[in-house]
Parts: C-alpha cells; sequence; structure tokens
C-alpha cells in the first residue's frame, strides 16, 4: 500500500489481487465489515478498518447493503480466514474475491490511523501482486482527488425500482434519489408503511412527480456533494412542495439546495460510536456515521434550523427547514453496522408527511 | 443538567474485606467515586473496614469511617454525619445489600437520607431473581424459563418439569456463591439445599440450563437525561456454566456480526430502563445459542463491578469515575473524556485492539478442594492484557499470571498428564486452557476441542494457530530461525522465555538475537477512540508493530513495578503501597512510569502515574519499558515478592534499582548470608537446617528439635509450610507436599510453641530508621502472620522485649543497608527474642500501620528512596497509635466445601478488616463483627489452656463467670479453675472419650472457645475443635491476650456502648500526608 506522500505500508493480500486506487480513510467501527463493505458510500475509498480481527464471524446473505461492492479496498491489522457464526456463508476473502476487490492484512493500522489523522485523507493505493513502487506511486498522483468528484453516477441504480411493505396497507408513497442508496434505509421505509420508488440520481423531476409521491427522499451516496448541480437543483423542484429528508450525503446535497455550502473535512467521520445531540430534547444518541463532507452551518441561510450537532467536533449534524417541511441527518439513522439510537428520526419524517397530508386535505 | 445542589454530603459505603468475588475492583471504583464527588464539591463520608484500601485514606473523605459494615455500624455513622444522600453503586453487593437493609429499617427515611445512583425498587428488580423475571417479560426481553423456590420439595417438582441438566441459583448472594449445575437427581437435590441455605432469604432459583451457550458481558451507563451508552463488550471464552469471574474473557466480543452484537446492545439499553437503575453503570450478562443465535437475559448487576473495573481498564473509560458524577445529576455530555479533552464521556469507547482476561486460582491452597469450575466462583485474582491480536493478549496474560507459565505454547510445563484428556476438557477446570493446547498438540482436530469444551471454535482456531506456530519453530534454533519467523512469534505473543525453551538456549541469548534483528517491541496507546483523536493520558501496551507512541523518556522517570495479580499472600496491600509510593514520587515532582498488569486496581488507573504500561512482570517486559523510557531506575520494594525477585536480573541487565539494594535483598533472602549477619549481630533466631534428602532433614530435626517448621527453599505467604511434631509427621510431609531433592532442598526450623509473635513495619533511610508499629499477633503461634489477627499497640509483650525487638529493627535496617521499607517477624519465647523472617520491602501489614499510627509508610519510604531522609521528613523514634487497633483476617473457606478449615503456617486468608476503640476489647470485639464473627454476648464457654497459661487464665475465666457465661472445661483447666472457686463443669477432650467437646460444639452447646495450643499430644485434638467451631462460626481464640480481648469486648458490646470513630478524629492534626 502506498499513500500520495510516499508513505508505504506492506502486507498480504487476502480477497482479490490487482491494483486499487482510491481515497484513504479509516472506520473505528469494531464490528459491520459486511455492511460497510456493500455501502455504496464508500465508492473511491480505500477503507483501513482500526479493529484488528477482522472476519472473524464471516459473511452471510442478510447483511448486504447494497448490490455490490463499491469500495476500492479493505486493509487490516489481521484478516481471520476461519470464521464462526450461524449465519455465516462464506469467509470474508472468498466474499472479496467473488466481487473482485482487493484486500490487504498485516498492516499496521494504527499507525496507519494516526498518520491520516495528523496529515488528512489522501490519496492512496494498494497492489496486491507485483508492482513497481515509483509506477504505483505515480499512478496515485495522476488518480483524481476526491473533492470536486462526482461518484454518484457510478454507484446509482439504472432504472426505477419500486419496494412495497411486506406486510399492511401502503401509509405513504415517497419517492427516493439513489445516490448510493443503503437497503436498510429502504427496510426501514417500508418497514414503517412506506411504498419507496427509488429513482437514479439522473431522473428528472417530471418523471419523480409522475410517480405522485406523498414525500421525496435524498440518499446517502459517495464523493464530493459540490460535484452535484445536477441533483441539487432536482432537489430544489421539490422543496416546498413535498417534505424532503436527506441523510448523509442527502443531507449535504438538501444543506446547498437551500442555499447552504459544503466543505471537506480532514479526515471525516467513519464509526459507529459518534455522539450527536438532538438540540431539541437534549438527549444524545450514538451513531453511525460516514463522511468527508459536512455543511457549513455559518452559510446556512436565515429560516434554516441545525437540530443535531456532533458532540465531538460540533460539526452540524441535523438541519430543518421548517416552512418547507425538509430536514435531513448527517449522520445514519438506518444504522446498519451501528447502533440504533437515531432510528426514530425515521418516524420524524413519517411525522412531516402526516401533517402534510393532513395540511392538504385542510385546504 | 447542573449537579444536584439539594444535597451536601454523601455517605459512600464500600466493599469490606478482600473475599472470593469481591476484591480489590471496588477499591478501584470507591476510590474514583470517592475523587469524583469531592471534586464535584460534595463533602464525602466513607465507611469501609478494609484498611488495606486507598480509598480509606484520610484524603479521599472529609470523614473516614474504618468500622464494620454491619447495619448498627452504618447507621451510628448516618447518625452522627447526617448525610443527604448515600451512593450503594460502588462497593460491590456489600454496599447494595447494606443499603437495602438500612432502605427496610427505615435508617434512610428517619434521617432524611436518599439513595442515588441506584434506588430501592431498582435495586429489588435486579437483585430479586422474581422481581426480574417479570420485569424481563413485562418488557418482551427473552429469559430462561425458571422458578423461584422456597423448599426442596418445590426444586423437585420444578426439576419434573424442566428436566436436567439444571442451573441452581440462591438468591441474594456474593460472586453466585452456591450457585451450582445440577445433572442427576442426587446432585441437584444437594445443590438446592446448599442454595437455600446460603441464602439469606433461603430462596433459590431453579432454572433451565443454558449450559455451553454463548455467554456475554454488556457494560452500560445511564445518566438522568435517559441517555445509554455501552462502554464495552466482553465475550466469555468459557461457555455459560463457569462464572464471568471464573472465566478466560476477551473484550471486545469476537464472534458476533454487527446485526448480532446491536440486537445485545438494544436489549441492554432496555433493561437498564425497565429495572430502573436512574444512573450509573450496569453489567448486563447474555447468553446467546451457538445454534441459532437465540439470547436469553441473565442477569444486570445495578452497580459498578469486577467486569466493568475490566471494562474501564480494557478500554480507558473510567465507568465508577463518571457514574459518581452521574449519580449527583450530571449527564454524560457535559462530562468530558480525560483521555481525549476535547470530546465528551458521552460516546462508545471503541478499541484497537484485543484484550484478554485470565484468573488466577489458588487451589493448591486448599487440599481437597475439588479444583473444576462452575457457577460459584473460585478464582482470587486476574490478569489483563492487551495485544493486536487474540493469541498475543492470551499469551501475554498467560504469562502475567506468575503460575510458572511463560505464555500458552512452549511454556515448558509438561505436568499436565492426558489421561483423562477429554474429561479434563470436557469438565471446566483451571487448567483447561492447558489442556486444550495439549489435545491440540496431540492431533485433536479444532472441531473435535469446540465440540468436547463448548469453546467457540473462532477461540479454538486462534489456539490451535499458536500450536501451529510452535511446531514451526520447533523445526529451527537461535541461530537457524529466519528473523522474520522469530518477528512472526513475538507479534503472536511469544515470550523471550518461550523461545529460549523451545530452543534450548538462554532467555538471554534468545533476547540479544532478537534486538541484534531489530524485533524490538513499540508501545501503543489506550486512548477510547482508536486513534481517532489525540489521547493526552497515556497508557500503553507492548506490542510488536511499526510505530512507537510512547514518548521518549528524559531520564527523571521513576518506574515502579507493581505486585500482578492478586493470589493469598499477594494481595491489595501491596497495590496499596503501589499506588502510595506513586503518589508520593510525583508530589516530589517525578514522572512516576507504573508496570503492572491487574486490572481491579488503583495502580493501573491512569491517572495514578504519569504513564501506565499494562504489561507482564517480567524480566522481558519490564527491560522494554525500561528501554524505552530510560528512568533514574526502577522501584522494587513496594509490589511484594513478584518485583523484588526481578531485583537482581534487571541489576545484571545494567538496570538501577532505586531503595535498598539487590544484594541488601539478596542478603536477607539467603538463609546462610542472613544467618552469618544475625551472628555478627548477635540476634538470635530459632535453630534450622537445610535439607536436601529426607535424611538429612531428620538429622536436622533431630539437631534443632521438635516441633519443627519445614517449608520449600523459595515460597510466598507460606506456601507448602508445615509442623511437624514427630518423625512421621516430618517423613510423610516429605514424601508428600515438598519433595525434597538436591534441587529443591527443604528448610526445617525449630518451631517456637506458645510463642508471642510480632510483626514490625519500619522505614530506614541509612543512618536511621523509624518504626512504624509493633504488631502482636493475637493468634497463637505457627499460624502465618498473615492469618492471624494482630493488634497494636502489643498488649501483652513485656516492655524490656519491646525495647529488644526496637533495638534489632533498628540495627538489622541498618545492617542490610535497607533505603525504604522493612518488615520484620519476632517472637518472644521463654524470655528470648527471636528474629523469625527478614523482609526488605512493603509487607501486608503497612496500610493498617499506617492507618492505625497516622504515618503513611510507603509515602515516607517512597520519599526516602528520592533523596529525603527520615530527619527531613520530621519522623524520629516510632509510631504511636492513638487507641487500640486490631486486624482481623477473612477466609475463603466457605467457597471450599468440605476442605480443611484450620489455620497454620501456610497462609489462607484473602483480605482483612481493621477496628479501633479506645479499648483492645472493644477494638477486638468490632474486628470480629467485621470479619463476620460474633463475639458471644452470653452462654457457654469452653476454657483449656495448656500448663504455663493456667495461671493467667483465671481471671479470666472469672470474669466470664461474671458476665453469666457457663463455663465448661477440659479436665486440666477445669480443675485449677474449681480450686480457684469456680463453678465449672469438665468435659471430654477429643480423644478421651465420648460425648467430647466436639460434640458439645456440633450440637451448638458451645459459644466460645479458649484454647492456647498444648503440643504434640493436643495437636489433632484442638484441630477438631476448631473445624467444628469453624463450621458453626463460633469464635475461637487461641491466646490469653485474645481470650482477655474477648472477655472485654463481651462486656463492652452488651452494654451497647460501641461507638464508631473516624481516621480525622482519632488522630486529628497529627494525621500525616
Amino acid at each position: 500500500m502506498i499513500l500520495e506522500d510516499g508513505r508505504t505500508f506492506r502486507g498480504d493480500g487476502f480477497g482479490s489481487t490487482g491494483l486499487a486506487l482510491g481515497e484513504v480513510v479509516f472506520n473505528t467501527a469494531i464490528t459491520g465489515y459486511q455492511e460497510i463493505l456493500t455501502d455504496p458510500s464508500y465508492a473511491g475509498q480505500i477503507v483501513a478498518l482500526t479493529y484488528p480481527h477482522i472476519g472473524n464471524y464471516g459473511v452471510n446473505e442478510d447483511d448486504v447493503e447494497s448490490r455490490g461492492i463499491f469500495l476500492a479496498a479493505l486493509v487490516v491489522r489481521s484478516y481471520e480466514d476461519f470464521y464462526s457464526n450461524w449465519r455465516a456463508t462464506a469467509s470474508l476473502g472468498e466474499y472479496l474475491e467473488r466481487h473482485g476487490v482487493v484486500g490487504l492484512s498485516g498492516v499496521d493500522t494504527r499507525t496507519l490511523t494516526r498518520h491520516i489523522r495528523e496529515a488528512g485523507a489522501m490519496r492512496g493505493a494498494v497492489a496486491a501482486g507485483r508492482y513497481d513502487e515509483g509506477d504505483v506511486l505515480e499512478q496515485v498522483l495522476a488518480s483524481p482527488p476526491m473533492a470536486g468528484r462526482d461518484l454518484v453516477r457510478d454507484v446509482t441504480r439504472e432504472r426505477v425500482e419500486v419496494f412495497s411493505p411486506a406486510e399492511g396497507d401502503v401509509r405513504w408513497r415517497v419517492a427516493a434519489l439513489d445516490c448510493g442508496i443503503k437497503n436498510n434505509i429502504l427496510r426501514e421505509l417500508t418497514r414503517r408503511g412506506v411504498e419507496v420508488t427509488v429513482f437514479p440520481a439522473t431522473a428528472s423531476a417530471g418523471e419523480i412527480s409522475s410517480s405522485e409521491p406523498d414525500g421525496f427522499f435524498i440518499s446517502n451516496g459517495p464523493g464530493d456533494p459540490a460535484a452535484l448541480p445536477y441533483v441539487v437543483d432536482l432537489v430544489k423542484n421539490f422543496l416546498g412542495r413535498l417534505p424532503v429528508f436527506g441523510i448523509c450525503l442527502g443531507h449535504q446535497i438538501l444543506g446547498l439546495a437551500l442555499g447552504g455550502r459544503t466543505y471537506k473535512l480532514k479526515f471525516g467521520h467513519h464509526g459507529a460510536n459518534h455522539p450527536v445531540k438532538n438540540l431539541a430534547t437534549g438527549r444524545v444518541e450514538i451513531t453511525s456515521q460516514n463522511h468527508g463532507f459536512a455543511v457549513d452551518a455559518a452559510s446556512l441561510p436565515a429560516g434554516i434550523r441545525v437540530t443535531h450537532v456532533n458532540l465531538n467536533d460540533d460539526t452540524v449534524e441535523g438541519l430543518r427547514a421548517d416552512d418547507c417541511a425538509a430536514m435531513s441527518l448527517q449522520y445514519h439513522p438506518e444504522a446498519a453496522p451501528g447502533p440504533h439510537d437515531a432510528s426514530y428520526n425515521v418516524d420524524v419524517f413519517l411525522e412531516l408527511l402526516e401533517r402534510r397530508t393532513q395540511k392538504t386535505f385542510g385546504f | 443538567m447542573p449537579r444536584r445542589d439539594d444535597i451536601e454530603t454523601i455517605l459512600v459505603i464500600g466493599a469490606g474485606p478482600i473475599v472470593i468475588g469481591q476484591a480489590c475492583e471496588f477499591d478501584y471504583s470507591g476510590t474514583q467515586a470517592c475523587k469524583a464527588l469531592a471534586a464535584e464539591g460534595f463533602r464525602v463520608v466513607l465507611i469501609n473496614s478494609n484498611p488495606a484500601t486507598i480509598m480509606t485514606d484520610p484524603e479521599y473523605a472529609a470523614a473516614t469511617y474504618v468500622e464494620p459494615l454491619t447495619l448498627s455500624a452504618v447507621a451510628k455513622v448516618i447518625e452522627r454525619e447526617k448525610p443527604d444522600a448515600l451512593l450503594p453503586t460502588v462497593g460491590g453487593q456489600t454496599a447494595l445489600n447494606l443499603a437495602v437493609q438500612l432502605a427496610e429499617a427505615g435508617i434512610l427515611r428517619e434521617n432524611g437520607v436518599r439513595l442515588i445512583g441506584a434506588n430501592l425498587q431498582a435495586i429489588r428488580a435486579a437483585e430479586d431473581r422474581r422481581l426480574f423475571r417479570a420485569a424481563m417479560v413485562a418488557e418482551g426481553l427473552p429469559v430462561p424459563r425458571a422458578t423461584a423456590v422456597g423448599t426442596l420439595e418445590a426444586a423437585g417438582e420444578v426439576a419434573a418439569e424442566l428436566g436436567l441438566p439444571l442451573v441452581i441459583r440462591p438468591s441474594f448472594t456474593l460472586g453466585g456463591e452456591g450457585g451450582a449445575v445440577a445433572f442427576n437427581v442426587p446432585e441437584f437435590e444437594c445443590a438446592v439445599a446448599r442454595g437455600l441455605d446460603v441464602s439469606p432469604i433461603c430462596e433459590v432459583l431453579v432454572e433451565e440450563s443454558v449450559l455451553g451457550w454463548k455467554e456475554f458481558e454488556l457494560e452500560v451507563m445511564r445518566d438522568l437525561a435517559d441517555n445509554v451508552v455501552v462502554i464495552c463488550s466482553i465475550e466469555n471464552v468459557d461457555p455459560m456454566g463457569v462464572h464471568t469471574g471464573d472465566s478466560i474473557t476477551v473484550a471486545p466480543a469476537q464472534t458476533l456480526s454487527d446485526v448480532e452484537y446491536q440486537r445485545l446492545r438494544d436489549m441492554a439499553q432496555a433493561v437498564i430502563r425497565r429495572v430502573g437503575v436512574e444512573t450509573g453503570g450496569s453489567n448486563v450478562q447474555f447468553a446467546v445459542s451457538p445454534e441459532d443465535g437465540r439470547v436469553v437475559v441473565i442477569e444486570i448487576n445495578p452497580r459498578v463491578s469486577r467486569s466493568s473495573a475490566l471494562a474501564s481498564k480494557a478500554t480507558g473509560f473510567p465507568i465508577a469515575k463518571i457514574a459518581a458524577k452521574l449519580a449527583v445529576g450530571l449527564t454524560l455530555d457535559e462530562i468530558p473524556n480525560d483521555i481525549t479533552r476535547e470530546t465528551p464521556a458521552c460516546f462508545e469507547p471503541t478499541v484497537d485492539y484485543v484484550v484478554v482476561k485470565v484468573p488466577r486460582w489458588n487451589f493448591e491452597k486448599f487440599p481437597g478442594a475439588e479444583d473444576y469450575l462452575t457457577t460459584s466462583m473460585k478464582s482470587v485474582g486476574e490478569t489483563m492484557a492487551l495485544g493486536r491480536t487474540f493469541g498475543e493478549a492470551l499469551q501475554k496474560a498467560l504469562r502475567s499470571l506468575e503460575a510458572g507459565h511463560e505464555g500458552l505454547a512452549a511454556d515448558g510445563l509438561n505436568r499436565l498428564d492426558g489421561d483423562d484428556l477429554r474429561e479434563r476438557l470436557r469438565v471446566p477446570n483451571p487448567d483447561r486452557i492447558f489442556y486444550i493446547k495439549l489435545a491440540l498438540q496431540r492431533g485433536w482436530s479444532e472441531a473435535d476441542v469446540a465440540r468436547t469444551t463448548g469453546i467457540d471454535p473462532w477461540f479454538v482456531r486462534q489456539i490451535n494457530k499458536l500450536v501451529e506456530l510452535e511446531g514451526e519453530l520447533g523445526a529451527f534454533d537461535l541461530t537457524s530461525a529466519p528473523d522474520e519467523l522469530l518477528r512472526k512469534a513475538k507479534r503472536a505473543g511469544f515470550g523471550d522465555g518461550q523461545l529460549a525453551r523451545l530452543w534450548g538456549a538462554a532467555e538471554e541469548d534468545v533476547r540479544r538475537r532478537r534486538e541484534g534483528a531489530a524485533v524490538v517491541p513499540v508501545f501503543k496507546a489506550v486512548d477510547t477512540c482508536a486513534a481517532e483523536f489525540e489521547a493526552y493520558t497515556p497508557y500503553y501496551y507492548s506490542t510488536y508493530e511499526e510505530e512507537n507512541e510512547a514518548p521518549r523518556g528524559e531520564g527523571r522517570a521513576v518506574v515502579i513495578l507493581g505486585a500482578g495479580p492478586n493470589r493469598i499472600g499477594q494481595g491489595i496491600e501491596f497495590d496499596y503501597c503501589c499506588v502510595h509510593a506513586a503518589v508520593a514520587f510525583r508530589e516530589l515532582g517525578h514522572d512516576v512510569v507504573m508496570v503492572n498488569n491487574n486490572p481491579e486496581t488503583v495502580s493501573t488507573d491512569y491517572d495514578t502515574s504519569t504513564r501506565l504500561y499494562f504489561e507482564p512482570l517480567n524480566l522481558e517486559e519490564v527491560l522494554a519499558v525500561v528501554s524505552s523510557e530510560r528512568p533514574e531506575g526502577v522501584v522494587v520494594q513496594f509490589g511484594g515478592q513478584t518485583p523484588l525477585k526481578l531485583a537482581g536480573p534487571l541489576q545484571a541487565a545494567g538496570v538501577v534499582i532505586l531503595g535498598t539494594s539487590p544484594d541488601a535483598i539478596d542478603l536477607a533472602e539467603d538463609r546462610e548470608r542472613f544467618g552469618r549477619l544475625l551472628g555478627e549481630l548477635g540476634i538470635p533466631r530459632p535453630e534450622y537446617g537445610t535439607a536436601f534428602s529426607l535424611a538429612e532433614a531428620r538429622e536436622a530435626a533431630a539437631r534443632v528439635g521438635f516441633p519443627v517448621l519445614v517449608r520449600p527453599s523459595y515460597v510466598l505467604g507460606g506456601r507448602a509450610m508445615a509442623i511437624c511434631y514427630d518423625e512421621r509427621a516430618l517423613a510423610h510431609y516429605a514424601a508428600e507436599a515438598a519433595e525434597v531433592s538436591p534441587a529443591k532442598p527443604m528448610l526445617v526450623d525449630r518451631f517456637l510453641e506458645d510463642a508471642f509473635e510480632a510483626d514490625v513495619d519500619a522505614v530506614a533511610d541509612g543512618d536511621d530508621v523509624y518504626i512504624g508499629g509493633i504488631m502482636q499477633h493475637i493468634e497463637e503461634a505457627g499460624i502465618h502472620s498473615g492469618d492471624s489477627a494482630a493488634v497494636i499497640p502489643p498488649f501483652l509483650i513485656k516492655q524490656v522485649h519491646l525495647e529488644t525487638i526496637r533495638d534489632y529493627t533498628r540495627r538489622l535496617a541498618l545492617a542490610l543497608g535497607v533505603r525504604g521499607l522493612i518488615n520484620i517477624q519476632f517472637a518472644v519465647k521463654e524470655d528470648v527474642v527471636y528474629v523469625l523472617e527478614v523482609n526488605p520491602r512493603a509487607s501486608r501489614t503497612v496500610p493498617f500501620v499506617s492507618k492505625a499510627t497516622g504515618v503513611p509508610l510507603a509515602k515516607v519510604a517512597a520519599r526516602i528512596i528520592a533523596g529525603r531522609t527520615l530527619a527531613e521528613q520530621g519522623l524520629a523514634g516510632e509510631g504511636r497509635a492513638p487507641g487500640h487497633f486490631v486486624k482481623e483476617c477473612v477466609f475463603p473457606f466457605d467457597r471450599f466445601p468440605g476442605v480443611d478449615t484450620v489455620l497454620g503456617p501456610e497462609m489462607k486468608s484473602t483480605g482483612e478488616v481493621m477496628s479501633g476503640a479506645s479499648t483492645f476489647g472493644l477494638a477486638f470485639g468490632k474486628a470480629q463483627l467485621a470479619s463476620g464473627y460474633h463475639v458471644p454476648l452470653r452462654g457457654t464457654a469452653f476454657v483449656s489452656v495448656n500448663d504455663n497459661d493456667k495461671d493467667n487464665v483465671v481471671p479470666i475465666a472469672r470474669d466470664l463467670a461474671a458476665l453469666g457465661f457457663k463455663l465448661v472445661a477440659s479436665r486440666g483447666t477445669a480443675a485449677r479453675l474449681r480450686r480457684e472457686g469456680l463453678n465449672v463443669e469438665p468435659v471430654f477432650k477429643v480423644n478421651e472419650g465420648r460425648p467430647n467437646v466436639a460434640d458439645r460444639v456440633v450440637s451448638g452447646e458451645i459459644d466460645l472457645i479458649i484454647n492456647t495450643p498444648m503440643g504434640r499430644e493436643s495437636f489433632y485434638d484442638d484441630v477438631t475443635v476448631r473445624r467444628a467451631a469453624r463450621a458453626r462460626g463460633i469464635l475461637v481464640v487461641t491466646t490469653l491476650s485474645a481470650a482477655r480481648a474477648t472477655v472485654e469486648a463481651a462486656r463492652v458490646l452488651r452494654q451497647n456502648v460501641a461507638t464508631v470513630q473516624s481516621l480525622q478524629d482519632v488522630h486529628g492534626a497529627r494525621l500525616a500526608k
């Protein structure tokens, strides 16, 4: 493994072989590697896990967050080929190999983490096989930086897809914009009686409107929100017309659509232990996070409330635009992986839908 | 929410003496709580009967009561101090139970005391298994099927319904005491009967067995704003059926996916909310079926616990400190994380290492105890180790045990026989981890091992990796092993000692070879956040990785070596001394580096020292710390025998030993050298000999004269020590216990029967000696000093002999060149003062003497080591105790049914209590109460004394009679007392016929026994009587000093004028820092 500043880390390959380029980030969650692998938000990133033993419980058929693996490579301290868990169906190595993803084991991931913490997230490469160090470094330096990068086009689905509640009546219909949506968001919505129509991120406002939704959802996803003017414009179409809910990248996009700015964090938030305070209730929730960009609180126009803040660094974790019934969260109420403390937020969105429905009837 | 301002004074109840199931983790949490509450501006009042605790140091509370943890004593403290609130959650089960009693007796309400941390309803809901089950069921949480019963008959009906095996859990007992698993009907009936007996409310829960299921614990914290966070998950390597205190455990959980872990987290939150623990830390236990993942909630401890101490050390998150702050109204988001400073305590720590805890047992001390493990805890201590992998951490933890293991693989111990290997794997026992290794080495499949033990295959795989690596290493030797393989072995946690054994090389050569190949450890920080944020509170562990995070030392630090795991003979007292030394050095401006591996302790709290290294206390690891820290030197005299034995090797490796020199240590420990020194000084010691064979032992015994005290040459806590009254016993001992051989000599000392024994703790600076105190044993001679009650000041030793003791102490300390602490044991017999033993180090009694006299001896010693003379510290002469102070011991016999309970030269106690009063009698009586015995206030006293004591026992017997006691006595004693006009009924001794005194004891007809030793003839007789007495909790006194004290105590206690006094009141302005 080589970083753009020339720092190298050696280890043993597992999973697939080849050269993987991407932005190197670290994730501090102890469990949940399968969900991390299948979260499209990691597209374009080489993910180092700080917990050393990875692979212990194998992989299974259920804990899958999308149609594949989107991250560029996985870097761990100690890959465990032997797994033990009643749900497991394969080893992590087999899983990576099946998806053509490179794994690297034996790396001092703590040293790597401290390096990134000090120097910031940076480009890098994992080269599993025979490669010339100089060549690889050149490729790293030639690769695009994360800032300014549109990765949504790479991960969004090509066709519209509808997800219905497994049981019970459909209470609401929500149009969801797939910027890299995680399956658990769909699960959380459908189990609450929401029928979700998922649109490619490149869909037009007209296409979406024609599905006659009760609300509009903007998903999580990879890359720089500032590189997505087409999505921001699309969202503006619905502001004030439908209740809007954004998660992660969707939150940043909403921030931009409401007139705010976003900026890149030094090394981002990637983990399952970030404390977030709900400013309305004073309660603290332990959250699952995965983002490299954030909304600048100072840039927000009047009328937009910050509803949640990160207790570690005071960054914006939630927004609310009351006059247009829009809300967003920088973190992941759907968890997967991570704690379930924040799942009440999905219900808050449903309340918005409820209120709007009543208002409509009132007119 | 800001802190509450409606309360001012808070009463904290400590956990009392160290017993199995409740050890120094409660000093760690109690100390944190007291500090945190004081820092928030509250007036803290503390009661704890255990003097060997940091929390009972007078600076941690406004008023410190070293008094019995009984309802009446606590009530008196409440009446005197008028606290507004009681914090019952940092003193273990003892404090929780007392809080319930205080509430039920109406004492809290009468005095306007509120419970904080956990309220009565929450304690009841958590502790009463029926209420707990009902609460879980109401919340929709899964529990094992079970029914609580109060009779054997009812239990039988439940058994018929649920089917065997079944778990029997007595209600309201400590550490699962009395719990058992029954596989057949007789076992079941026996376990239920015993459980009903030990349960204070005579109730047991008969429960569906989840034996063999995976066991997990979550450490949960909640604040008044209802924020709930999980600090740590712990997975038990040993599956359900072994008490978690007896299990090898690992943090974080290794074999759960996120979905499964989050389910446990959700349930843990639901449990703490449902039970209603308003604030603080709780421990929630789960069992998970390995087949289908079915989860059941096992229990919640609504207080800090052994597991929370482990979780604190494993993550760097100080649970007890935060719990105390939450109890007074602060919320998690208002409290900063000390380690990162910038982030709040309201988060969930994440780790980037693996933590393994291994229990330490002392079965060898209890011959006849069956060494298998059940749901009733039997271990006396534990070690913890951190590594980057499970294998590395496991090997380091095993190495830290000081049980002769260098790790798991290649530890050179071939004492296991594999005859009944399958049985040794199937039935949990202290050596099971080594039997697993043996089975794998013999070619058992991992699957077979996992099936037989019930241990998750993932752990078996990790163990087998070590076995495989051992095989790989075995193909090479010291010179031929490739550097990469060497590195791989070190990364897997192999110690230099293991490699040395494997390669038939010297450990020193392995170290050189390794350093030559640049295979050296680095230190990584424990920072609560997996390096996401910068850490300011340095707490380190060694591993073999790229980057060293420990700051390069500037040569000003002092390294203090700790005492390692608690074991009988080396317990909390030594940790107390290490903490004092750390505080003293820091006050003098030194950086202090602490090395230790016991997660229960205050010394391993990250703010005790400047830098903490959580490491095995072996030469290899200590040298690595020294080479990184480059300290002024290493201090070895505070941590007991563990660091002391490293003194020589460290010095040989070029390390400066601060304080008493290794040569002086050797001089005191080497019998021959020490004998010559005593000869030169003209100080007598009992005649002695060293034997390399049984014939030599016989010769030596004949020369010094029977009875003799015999022991192997290098022992701690009187291990395998015995008194032999005749040749037959000597031969038996040589054959059975000590295996005397040229490599293992046996020491033969004349035993001074019926002597007065005394312990002295002193400090010396090279020119002057300060005597901390002289403690007289109030148990007969021959009982290990650690098992003997003691009184300060001495009670019946003549002034002239006390002068001699002082003189010998001064001359010995100066002759040895002691710089720091020294402990000397004396015996006085027939007007001769003998020196029995000299230890140029901290002793078990340092905390007791320090609290009795108000002079903190360990701090004084540390200052001497740092260069401050006694004169500069304003100390000369001898400490003065304002009143009478008694130390009494507590024993773990209730954990080992059927084991011989008679005391002797081998130490068996796990802990101690202290009490003070204006008279010896009252102090003695309170000490008995504190240790769980009762001084009888009326009834029948049995008196049987030797000829020397016959005159002096008369006034005692007269006093007993005056108090209304009925007297019975052995023939000789009875005759003597009758001559004095006392009404005495004679009774047979055991060897005289029946019914004899033992029969009377068993029938409950005797309430007090006064029995001084009478030599060989009566030795076995005494044993029988005492055994019967102990089983019934009857007080046995074996010296006339104790007998007098007992009479006095009975008198005072009958008048109910026993008072409580705080250390601050007792010592007043004299209290030295």
